[in-house]
């Protein structure tokens, strides 16, 4: 019986290319649904009626939202490339820090760009990012996952992409390599594995998409 | 940083609590339901010991598990950690399979991102936005409702992740009654959480928790004497 995954999704959005990552990670063959977010298709709702978002991960005719939770469903359905480490410690350390990015990193970045790099937002922001800029530093270690991507990675990935093509469109400055040389190394690296590579959308997208969400007249 | 280290022998188990907070309490009853000895600290969070700032840097909050000196932040990252570090004894809190485990844990952030923030927005607000919280509040516990339709315990036959993670919502809803005369749900509109919450407050590791629900009434009172209502 052949395995049926469909992912209903936005192509800008930083949490459905989460799941598209750990899909491509996977090798996984997948169908995505694009959604219109303003239209959004009876399956949705269906699918997600308490929150009615993207992404949604449907394997089999069974839905599974929330982007972490579904990256973590697709580490342990299918084995493969590891996402997530076997050791109890190892794997709780990897869930705090997906939380702390969608927590703290991840509203205090927001901020500061929908309030145009604001000087307290962006200060705010600074404070937020710091934590991974330390968590990389104090533990010299390439990807979040050590020498390999891994759950708090694929968090990050708007970090590593999406921040930058907020910087262009607005003409803010946000991720400074002087204040985080070893995220914006990170950055480099994280956009250029593979499975992240194929799975991120178009940055000229990007950029047209948060000069007109954003941008001012 | 802390680097962690083989773990034979005595098992060293800590926990920094307070006495009031739901996210500490769904980790002392995850303990005491795998029989885990282990010891509490409680804190005053407002003069947090150097200890709690060490172990917790970033949020410097409670609960923190210490397990053979090795901290663990955050509660829902804490109970998985328990149920993947002592397997089975007795018994697991998640289950085995993948979409059920995916969908405890869609639920628990449910608990944790939807409505425990808008249930204390009904406890703590006034006027119209009391009303507002209250009226979100019981749009989100009807999905909870509905989650027990076919079920003894949230997490199924018997107790687990899903019941500690809203385990909140079965303790403090009589105390609440009793000390505020806020009524959230009533057995006519919402018979399946009634239900829920006197077998969940039965089950004997959670019933032997500290504080029980005299303790809390009379806690709560205290606090609501003192803000001279």
């Amino acid at each position: 019986m052949a395995d049926e995954v469909k992912l209903h999704g936005v192509t800008g959005s930083p949490f459905v290319c989460r799941a598209v990552i750990a899909l491509n990670l996977k090798g996984i063959k997948y169908e995505f649904v694009a959604e219109d977010l303003s239209n959004k298709s009876a399956d949705l709702l269906k699918y997600n009626p308490v929150y009615k978002k993207v992404p949604v991960l449907v394997h089999n005719g069974n839905p599974i939202s929330e982007s972490l939770v579904i990256v973590e469903y697709i580490d342990e359905v299918w084995k493969g490339v590891p996402i997530l480490p076997q050791d109890a410690y190892e794997k709780a350390q990897a869930r705090f820090w997906a939380k702390v990015i969608d927590d703290k990193c991840l509203p205090a970045v927001f901020k500061a760009v929908s309030s145009h790099g604001e000087e307290q937002a962006v200060a705010e922001a600074h404070e937020a990012l710091q934590f991974l800029e330390n968590e990389l530093k104090v533990k010299g270690i390439k990807f979040f996952g050590g020498d390999n991507i891994n759950l708090v990675d694929i968090a990050a990935t708007f970090v590593a992409f999406w921040i930058g093509a907020a910087e262009e469109a607005l003409g803010i400055e946000v991720l400074s390599k002087h204040k985080f040389p070893k995220l914006t190394e990170w950055s480099d690296n994280y956009v250029n594995c593979q499975a992240v590579k194929e799975s991120l959308p178009p940055r000229e997208n990007l950029v047209a998409f948060f000069k007109k969400r954003f941008g001012k007249a | 940083m802390f680097k962690k280290s083989v773990n034979k022998g005595m098992e060293k188990v800590k926990l920094f609590a307070t006495w009031s907070s739901p996210f500490v309490k769904r980790i002392i009853w995850a303990l005491k339901l795998k029989n885990i000895e282990h010891e509490i600290i409680y804190e005053d969070l407002a003069n947090k010991s150097p200890e709690l700032l060490k172990y917790n840097p970033i949020h410097k909050k409670v609960p923190v598990l210490v397990h053979n000196e090795i901290p663990i932040c955050e509660s829902l990252v804490i109970l998985e950690y328990i149920d993947e570090t002592w397997k089975d004894a007795p018994r697991p809190l998640l289950p085995k399979d993948p979409l059920d485990k995916a969908n405890q844990r869609f639920w628990a952030k449910f608990s944790d991102d939807q409505v425990l923030p808008s249930f204390y927005g009904y406890i703590m607000k006034q006027g119209n936005e009391k009303e507002e919280a209250k009226e979100t509040t019981l749009a989100h516990l009807k999905r909870v409702e509905q989650l027990l339709s076919e079920k003894k315990f949230l997490s199924g036959e018997s107790v687990g992740f899903l019941d500690l993670v809203f385990g909140w919502l079965a303790e403090n809803s009589r105390p609440l009654e009793v000390v505020t005369g806020l009524k959230l749900f009533d057995e006519d509109s919402f018979p399946n959480l009634c239900a829920w919450r006197d077998k969940f407050l039965e089950v004997p590791a959670i019933k032997e928790s500290w504080p029980d629900q005299e303790t809390l009434i009379a806690k709560y009172q205290e606090i609501n004497l003192s803000k001279g209502k």
